[in-house]
């Protein structure tokens, strides 16, 4: 039985959404959120319903989250604080994910009533290498290791778990390695780059992508939250698009570039403090990536709601944007053809 | 099957073939047959149409792997079909040797110093046998552009355990050219020689999956461009495995790019099962070995006796 759930990374919009769902769920007892800010965002998505989740601003940097934990009797913690871009710097961003997430778990490891531990981590950790094989498994070993950007946080925060999974061993540790979050609400680097008007794409290279749909993120991370289901799991909408479909189902404009002017292109995003352009964004939009979701299958019984297809329809379907002009020009074609 | 004579095969070919290319260009199952010629091809026009905006539309389906069925059956197929039937005469033996649906790995000898041979094995494998085969190639393949990606929609992935095992488990067609650049890349007085096959990974992979493994011997492509040097420091700064030298390149330009016509057979040789082995045996090297061995030999003899076959690789001349 669950008793007291914490959740971190409330303010942003996916905890929020996790937060709101745990708070939902009647075998709850409560739902404690916390993050470094208040949840201002929240109330601009039409107050997203953090429902009955308490809130505590704390700076997860600091041993403050100790307090929170040991003082309201936390047995789940639920970690989604994981950033993928620089709000300020790269460096903050750092000590945001790996400093933080330490904080967390020395945390959790004091604390004799932490039962259970669940970790959101991304499938950036296997990298995106043409040496690699085509398809990753949870136990494939990534052949080019990713050394910078989030990928790289990500690395060092499983370490961390795995560290802290070897010393508790009495409490279930999951560590769920999320596809690109895709949905009608999500903010990510990947999603920006795809409500561009024009697409910059790397010259002679057709990356395989793979989405996860907010929704199932959402479902994921709660089953997590109140099953004991120990293990490092691959999340993924079924299926595969490649980027040129991608270009082509948004209705938008593919511009190929030459790889060394694409990095230079990211460089430039990069300065201006738009995206977090680091060579692992470079070698996913060359090389692509795919993972194995048999084993959260198998464990779960389940099956993401939205094929990788499906999430990305539906992300552009949030933002007005379709293949329908090209499509209703063919079709306009085939008209002419067809009255011959 | 080898007692046919080569003329009564080609005809009895030639008579399958032409109903296969006839549905192939008509809409889903429908009896196109019935309409005119007026009516197909409007009807042609019209799945030309709807493929046009299923491409454009980005409305297709690839797999893991990246291979894109459309793209690689209706049109990088057409362009390589007119090789394997006018430019090369490909006459492919042995068919039912393929298994028609369940995974089996056809390992093949490698020549002809850029690898056509993997391509005209494909479009044998398509048209004769229905089947898609995904084949494992060199790394150095998907480090470049252009040429990695188009491999990955035609179905082909890298060269590594991991990716050998997926496929073959999932009831695949696996295509390995086990010499590699070795096969590939030697010189013109060694042809028709089989050359070393690497660490045997793919016999490991094999019995893993206890899928068969189909020898496969190809004659022909060892005279498309005989290979009698190689620029050996220039390669090797390009980090290319050889740059060749022919009677024809580099000497005439990109004309010099252009296959000779040799006449190519292609033969599927009897299965060698590997079902009786346990999975683990797979890590016994000596199993390894003595497989290995066996599927090389079977290539080597088909080989010789495919050879003699043929007769001269330049009908009617020499």
């Amino acid at each position: 039985m669950t008793h007291t759930v914490l959740v971190t990374g409330v303010s942003r919009h996916i905890g929020a959404r996790v937060a709101s769902a745990l708070a939902a769920d009647p075998g709850i007892g409560r739902v404690i959120g916390v993050d470094t800010v208040p949840p201002s965002s929240l109330t601009r998505d039409g107050g997203a319903l953090l429902g009955r989740t308490e809130f505590v601003r704390i700076d997860l940097r600091t041993p403050d989250i100790a307090q929170v934990i040991s003082a309201e009797d936390v047995d789940t913690v639920v970690h989604m604080s994981l950033v993928s871009e620089p709000a300020k710097s790269r460096s903050a961003m750092m000590e945001h994910n790996v400093i933080g997430t330490m904080q967390l778990l020395a945390a959790c490891q004091r604390s004799a009533m932490v039962r259970r531990v669940v970790v959101r981590s991304t499938t950036a950790v296997y990298g995106s290498s043409p040496h690699a094989p085509a398809v990753f498994t949870e136990d494939t070993e990534p052949v080019d290791v990713p050394h910078s950007g989030y990928a790289k946080d990500a690395i060092e925060i499983e370490g961390y778990v795995r560290g802290f999974a070897r010393r508790r061993s009495d409490v279930v540790t999951s560590t769920l390695r999320f596809a690109n979050l895709m949905g009608p609400r999500v903010d990510s680097p990947l999603t920006r780059y795809f409500s561009q008007p024009v697409l910059p794409t790397v010259f002679g290279f057709d990356p395989r992508l793979q989405f996860v749909h907010e929704d199932d993120v959402v479902e994921v991370m709660c089953r997590m939250a109140v099953e004991d289901r120990p293990g490092v799991f691959n999340v993924s909408g079924d299926g595969v698009l490649l980027l040129s479909q991608c270009v082509r189902r948004s209705g938008r404009t593919g511009l190929p570039v030459p790889s060394p002017a694409f990095g230079v292109l990211g460089m430039l995003a990069r300065t201006t403090g738009l995206v977090d352009f680091s060579p692992e964004q470079l070698a996913l939009m060359s090389h692509g990536r795919v993972v194995d979701t048999t084993r959260l299958a198998a464990t779960l019984a389940w099956r993401p709601k939205f094929t990788t297809a499906a999430a990305f329809d539906d992300f552009l379907q949030s933002r007005g944007t379709g293949a329908d002009r090209t499509a209703a020009l063919v079709d306009w074609l085939s008209g002419l053809a067809t009255r011959r | 099957m080898s007692e046919i004579p080569a003329s009564e095969t080609s005809s009895e070919e030639g008579a399958r073939i032409i109903p296969i290319s006839a549905v192939r260009g008509t809409p889903p199952p429908g009896p196109s047959d019935a309409t005119g010629p007026a009516g197909s091809v409007d009807e042609r026009l019209a799945e030309l149409l709807a493929l046009l905006r299923r491409r454009i539309a980005g409305d297709y389906e690839v797999d893991e792997f990246g291979f894109d069925p459309e793209l690689n059956d209706k049109v990088l197929l057409e362009l390589i079909r007119p090789l394997y039937r006018h430019w090369f005469r490909v006459e492919t033996l042995g068919v039912d040797n393929v298994p028609a649906e369940t995974g089996a790995l056809v390992v093949a000898n490698h020549s002809g110093t850029l690898p056509m041979d993997a391509l005209m094995m494909q479009v044998a494998l398509h048209d004769e046998a229905h089947r898609a085969v995904r084949l494992l190639g060199a790394d150095l393949v998907y480090q470049l552009p252009v040429l990695g990606h188009l491999s990955r929609k035609t179905g082909h992935t890298l060269a590594s355990r991991e990716d050998a095992d997926r496929l073959l488990r999932k009831g695949e067609l696996v295509g390995v050219f086990p010499e590699g650049f070795k096969g590939v890349g030697k010189p013109f007085s060694e042809r028709y020689k089989l050359q070393r096959f690497g660490r045997g990974g793919f016999v490991t992979s094999a019995v893993r999956a206890g899928t068969p493994i189909v020898p496969c011997a190809i004659v022909g492509a060892e005279e498309i461009y005989p290979k009698i040097g190689d620029f050996s420091t220039l390669a090797r700064l390009l980090g290319l495995p050889y740059l060749p030298i022919t009677p024809f390149f580099p000497w005439l330009g990109p004309l010099g790019l252009i296959p000779l016509p040799s006449k190519w057979l292609i033969e599927f040789g009897e299965p060698i099962r590997t079902d009786q082995f346990d999975p683990e045996d797979a890590d016994d090297p000596m199993l390894v070995f003595n497989l290995t061995d066996q599927v090389r030999e079977a290539i080597q003899q088909q080989l010789d006796a495919l050879r003699l076959r043929r007769g001269p690789a330049f009908p009617p001349f020499f």
